[in-house]
């Protein structure tokens, strides 16, 4: 059953088992040796008193070269972006370039320390000011915030600087309008800066529906959270009407850039009217993922949020770069220094190593990667919203859930055929989604392959529908108990 | 472009599939005023040499070479090659977020550990997968309480480092929670009398630093009896992750919101670190950020989830526990790799060692300085008082290489030159020495 | 599964069984069916008051939550300690798997509630 000669991307091979680390631990292993002490010793007991801390639990005792195979081990475990094709929508798993690696840990850079004087620190202030003009480009906008340290830390940032700019118009307003497409960050983070969420529906092609934001748009409105191109990847064609609806009633335009991979060198945001935007630089400019982090969510804004940026900024002083700290309209911190500095240093270098023929491409490519795949799937699966698609596209599991099949069974499958799966159930306005985001970083016969992969779940979901329903069978584990893991919840190992 | 994986022809050949004549076709649906008809205005692209060089001269700009005695929540302390080493691996470092768990074990069985270690190293019972960092895990932490609470205000240290401090500012200004400062007494450490009037039966929690800014280390236990007694919680920030090597850990506090960048991570001039929030059990459910816990497949075989979603953002949207969604994961795991070099003897053998240049070094800085706070337990940091204007003898000690202390002046006007001075198992006695000398 | 005729329904899909001045809140077969495995149910504190058609608790699976709403206004008597540690008894026993038990305020409000037949001709409907 496992064996299919339609799977052809992947072969099972040897998998080492390993255990938790805590496991191979015993009384006397070590991984490390301190240089000799030149100074002379203190005893902790007569420094600290009662507060000496008498022994460290259970921390492993283990040597160097199990420390290499545990970790290497588990790292066999994951699937990634160097394995293949990752086409998680939304996520934009594009390939994370080797240089971007090498740059952010050359000594000087890494090795700063955040409250070192400014006159050692130009290389780093260099840094920051080159990657803000060349974002600020990028979007069309006139200023930009480095400091948020995640997408959803800088919509914080960005609704807080909509807040102030508001309130400093005499009124902060109540409410901010979200449309139902949005991904969950928007209501939490507007929940967060004290606004209540409006819902906003959309059209039937998926976008946002005008006379609904036309009679929900008020002077208690603070403004619209809009992701554009929107989830289901569809560009908002009306944005120049949606604009204008929310200035002509004071209220401002909020662009979560988590899809800017669609727009970058071919549209900016800045021309077609949005306030205040950010960026996922884990996204669009290439910062690896990592398991789940680090990312980095820059704020670009126009100038009439320029004043409350968080502090500081960098500003250039008798031909020294320095860091302003006295801006009095500022909305404060965000995050303690200056933001998630090595991620600065590889989106830069990505920018350097496309310039701007090079982020068109890449962009056109990741457009074309996304409509060769809806063409060639269309009618495989359905199609919710035939509305056109830009650098993701969004099926249901409409035609295979006659069968019982869903779209997390279908996922699982794929799985068996060597790709990772797609988004699962999101967006939310489209019942069993499928969405799809190839990105640029795949070749012609990597996403022919996936096509193929597709259409045969899909054949399997009306062959033998059993088969997806108990999928996957050639990873280390089957699907898991995660109802039991959230019923009685073990987070950590025990002696 | 060397990133693209296709030739001109395969560009051609898939947009005759798709049934278009050009690529512009696809771009159609953005309205034509809005579309770009021109460069971005940003420098050609670069050979692979050029982007090194540009970087290098930018690193060189930095200045390497220099001994350094800053911490002030970011430390300086050694790095395992081991760490690099490893996540240098794609499988570590282009994964994502392990959402599904049969292709994600690696990820999922490390923040397992990450979690489990965490737990151990700070007294708590449960640990998250990570926060972005300390400040922004502090904010989150304090939110945090006030939701298990049900009260609205909160009592913040002024030892607690003035950048946390500006974060949670940031972050509970709309929230409706209205926050009150308490100083710090003649050794460095909370003033208990100001605290006991600054609690009221509305406070959610109380939020202290240990060690704290001025690298003093907190009366926990006298600190959590004065919380409690008012049904307050007591909130625990640690930005020197190290000093748990040594120092008892603050098991009578409710939450403990900590700073991992001690352990492995580069200071990197501020950024990506990780933060991590440690609670008891029957806390669980107010937890930000993303869990993982261990299961069963459907063959009984061990393996791990992420489990307790509902929290999140993704599922409870506008009620969720925060707006948080990734966590630093590759971060946590440096930290992870660091714990396990180290573990349970090197953490402690390494506490030791910080423990002591830090008290020769005080030794030192006292015989032309005064050093401030003296009378109550130190790790790796210390403040001293000058004569001379913090920054110029910072200016003077760059001209001989090395990093001064951190002038406090600008968050602590009534301090004077007072400077915060830091010193790890990498300063050598030499070096120590040649600042102090410096010092006065 | 059957709707017990001793009970009154919501459409929100809770279930009351009211004897005297207490009603009896649980939620119902087709609610926790479409909800699937039930992991955790976060109830109100005794001696707290609800309110009629206002959220007062919330039922979660592992990838859902979903509000619980009061059929009937009164003060929290009792809270069912079993479903702490066995909220999967929501799914196996729905309709005696209770949550609270209520001392109610407004006796009238149950005019409003649906009989077993009407619920039962409601979620036909919706489905």
């Amino acid at each position: 059953m496992t064996d299919n000669s339609k799977i052809k991307k992947v072969s099972t091979h040897i998998s080492q088992n390993e255990g938790l680390i805590f496991e191979k631990s015993s009384p006397g292993k070590k991984a490390y040796r301190l240089a000799p002490l030149d100074v002379p010793e203190v005893d902790e007991k007569q420094a600290l008193g009662k507060i000496a801390r008498e022994n460290l639990g259970n921390l492993p005792e283990v040597s160097e070269i199990e420390i290499i195979r545990h970790f290497t081990r588990l790292s066999t475990w994951n699937y990634a972006v160097d394995h293949g094709m990752y086409p998680l929508g939304s996520c934009t798993m594009k390939y994370n370039a080797r240089v971007n690696e090498v740059v952010s840990r050359l000594d000087g850079l890494a090795g700063a320390h955040p409250y070192q004087p400014e006159q050692i620190s130009q290389g780093s202030l260099q840094v920051l000011k080159t990657l803000s003009e060349q974002l600020v480009e990028i979007c069309g906008m006139d200023a930009i915030t480095l400091q948020p340290a995640a997408g959803a830390h800088g919509e914080l940032t960005g609704i807080l600087l909509m807040r102030a700019y508001l309130e400093s118009k005499g009124n902060p307003r109540k409410k901010v309008l979200i449309p139902d497409s949005a991904h969950g960050t928007n209501p939490a983070t507007a929940a967060m800066a004290g606004y209540e969420v409006e819902n906003l529906k959309s059209n039937a092609a998926g976008m946002v529906d005008l006379p609904s934001l036309e009679a929900q748009m008020n002077e208690d409105v603070a403004g619209l959270m809009l992701t554009n191109p929107s989830t289901i990847g569809v560009f908002e064609q009306q944005i120049g009407k949606i604009a204008e609806i929310l200035h002509s009633k004071g209220g401002l335009l909020y662009m979560d850039g988590a899809n800017m991979n669609a727009l970058v060198g071919k549209a900016r945001p800045g021309d077609f009217g949005v306030d205040v935007m950010h960026l996922n630089l884990h996204k669009t400019f290439s910062t690896p993922h990592g398991g789940g982090g680090p990312g980095s969510g820059p704020v670009a804004v126009k100038k009439i949020l320029e004043p409350f940026l968080p502090t500081p900024v960098v500003v250039e002083k008798n031909g020294k770069l320095a860091l302003e700290y006295n801006r009095p309209r500022s909305i404060g911190r965000v995050r303690m220094f200056y933001g998630n500095f090595g991620m600065h240093i590889r989106a830069l270098a990505y920018i350097m190593a496309n310039g701007p023929d090079g982020l068109r491409l890449t962009t056109e490519d990741a457009v074309l990667n996304a409509n060769y795949i809806r063409k060639k799937l269309e009618g495989v699966f359905d199609l919710p919203y035939s509305t056109p698609s830009m650098h993701e596209v969004v099926f249901s599991d409409k035609l295979q859930a006659k069968n019982g099949i869903k779209t997390g069974d279908i996922a699982k499958r794929l799985i068996d055929y060597g790709f990772h799966p797609y988004t699962v159930s999101f967006p939310m306005i489209v019942h069993g989604a499928l969405m799809i985001e190839p990105t640029e970083s795949e070749s012609k016969e990597e996403l022919d392959q996936f096509i193929e992969a597709m259409k045969a779940v899909a054949e399997e979901a009306e062959t033998n529908p059993e088969l997806i329903k108990n999928a996957p069978y050639n990873t280390r584990v089957s699907r898991m108990d995660e109802t039991g893991a959230a019923r009685k919840p073990i987070l950590r190992w025990k002696p | 472009m060397r990133y693209l994986p296709k030739s001109p022809t395969d560009r051609e050949q898939m947009l005759r599939e798709i049934g278009v004549k050009s690529i512009d076709d696809l771009f159609a649906p953005i309205p034509k005023e809005y579309r770009l008809n021109r460069d971005l205005a940003i420098p050609r692209q670069m050979a692979e040499s050029e982007i090194i060089e540009w970087f290098r001269a930018r690193a060189a700009e930095n200045g390497t070479g220099y001994s350094m005695f800053l911490g002030a929540g970011a430390y300086n302390h050694y790095r395992p090659v081991a760490i690099d080493a490893l996540i240098s691996r794609g499988e570590w470092f282009t994964a994502y977020t392990p959402y599904q768990p049969e292709i994600a074990q690696g990820t999922l069985q490390a923040i397992f550990e990450f979690q489990t270690m965490v737990c151990e190293l700070t007294g708590m019972e449960v640990a998250n997968a990570s926060m972005y960092d300390g400040s922004t895990g502090a904010a989150e932490a304090l939110m945090m309480a006030v939701r298990l609470t049900g009260r609205g205000h909160t009592v913040v240290a002024r030892s607690v480092h003035p950048e946390y401090r500006e974060v949670i500012a940031t972050y509970i200004q709309h929230q409706h929670m209205p926050f009150t400062e308490v100083g710090f007494g003649s050794d460095g450490r909370v003033d208990l009398k100001a605290l006991e009037a600054a609690i009221t039966d509305d406070t959610a929690c109380v939020l202290v630093q240990s060690p704290n800014f001025f690298g003093t280390i907190e009366d926990i236990a006298a600190l959590a009896e004065i919380a409690h007694k008012r049904g307050a919680l007591l909130v625990v920030s640690i930005a020197e992750a190290l000093s748990l090597g040594i120092v008892k850990p603050p098991a009578e506090a409710d939450i403990v919101s900590m700073e991992t960048q001690s352990f492995g991570v580069p200071l990197s001039y501020g950024g990506p670190y990780a933060g991590v929030i440690a609670t008891k059990e029957k806390f669980i459910r107010q937890i930000p950020g993303r869990l993982v816990g261990e299961t069963t497949d459907r063959n009984g075989k061990r393996g791990y989830v992420l489990t307790l979603s509902t929290r999140e953002q993704h599922i409870r949207r506008e009620k969720a526990t925060s707006n948080i969604c990734t966590n630093q994961a590759l971060i946590a795991l440096m930290v992870n790799i660091y714990m396990t070099v180290y573990g349970r003897e090197g953490l402690k053998e390494l506490a030791k060692q910080n423990l002591a240049k830090a008290a020769y070094a005080r030794q030192q800085f006292g015989k032309n300085a005064k050093v401030l706070f003296e009378g109550a337990p130190r790790f790796n940091e210390f403040v001293v008082q000058t004569n001379e204007d913090a920054t110029g003898i910072s200016r003077r000690l760059n001209e001989k290489k090395i990093i001064g202390g951190l002038p406090l002046k600008k968050f602590y006007p009534e301090l004077g030159n007072a400077s915060l001075w830091c010193c790890t198992e990498l300063n050598t006695r030499e070096q120590i020495d040649a600042a102090a000398k410096e010092v006065r | 599964m059957a709707y017990p005729a001793e009970l009154k329904y919501t459409k929100e899909h809770e279930w009351i069984k009211i004897e005297g001045n207490t009603g009896t809140i649980g939620i119902t077969d087709h609610a926790q069916n479409s909800l699937g495995d039930i992991v955790f149910v976060e109830l109100p504190k005794v001696g707290s008051d609800i309110t009629a058609g206002k959220s007062f608790g919330t039922v979660e699976s592992v990838k859902a939550v979903s509000d619980l709403y009061a059929p009937m206004s009164g003060k929290i008597a009792e809270v069912n300690p079993e479903l702490a540690n066995a909220p999967e008894k929501v799914n196996t026993e729905p309709h005696s798997a209770w949550m609270v038990k209520v001392t109610l305020t407004n006796p009238a409000e149950s005019s409003a509630l649906l009989s077993a037949a009407d619920y039962e001709k409601f979620v036909a409907e919706e489905q």
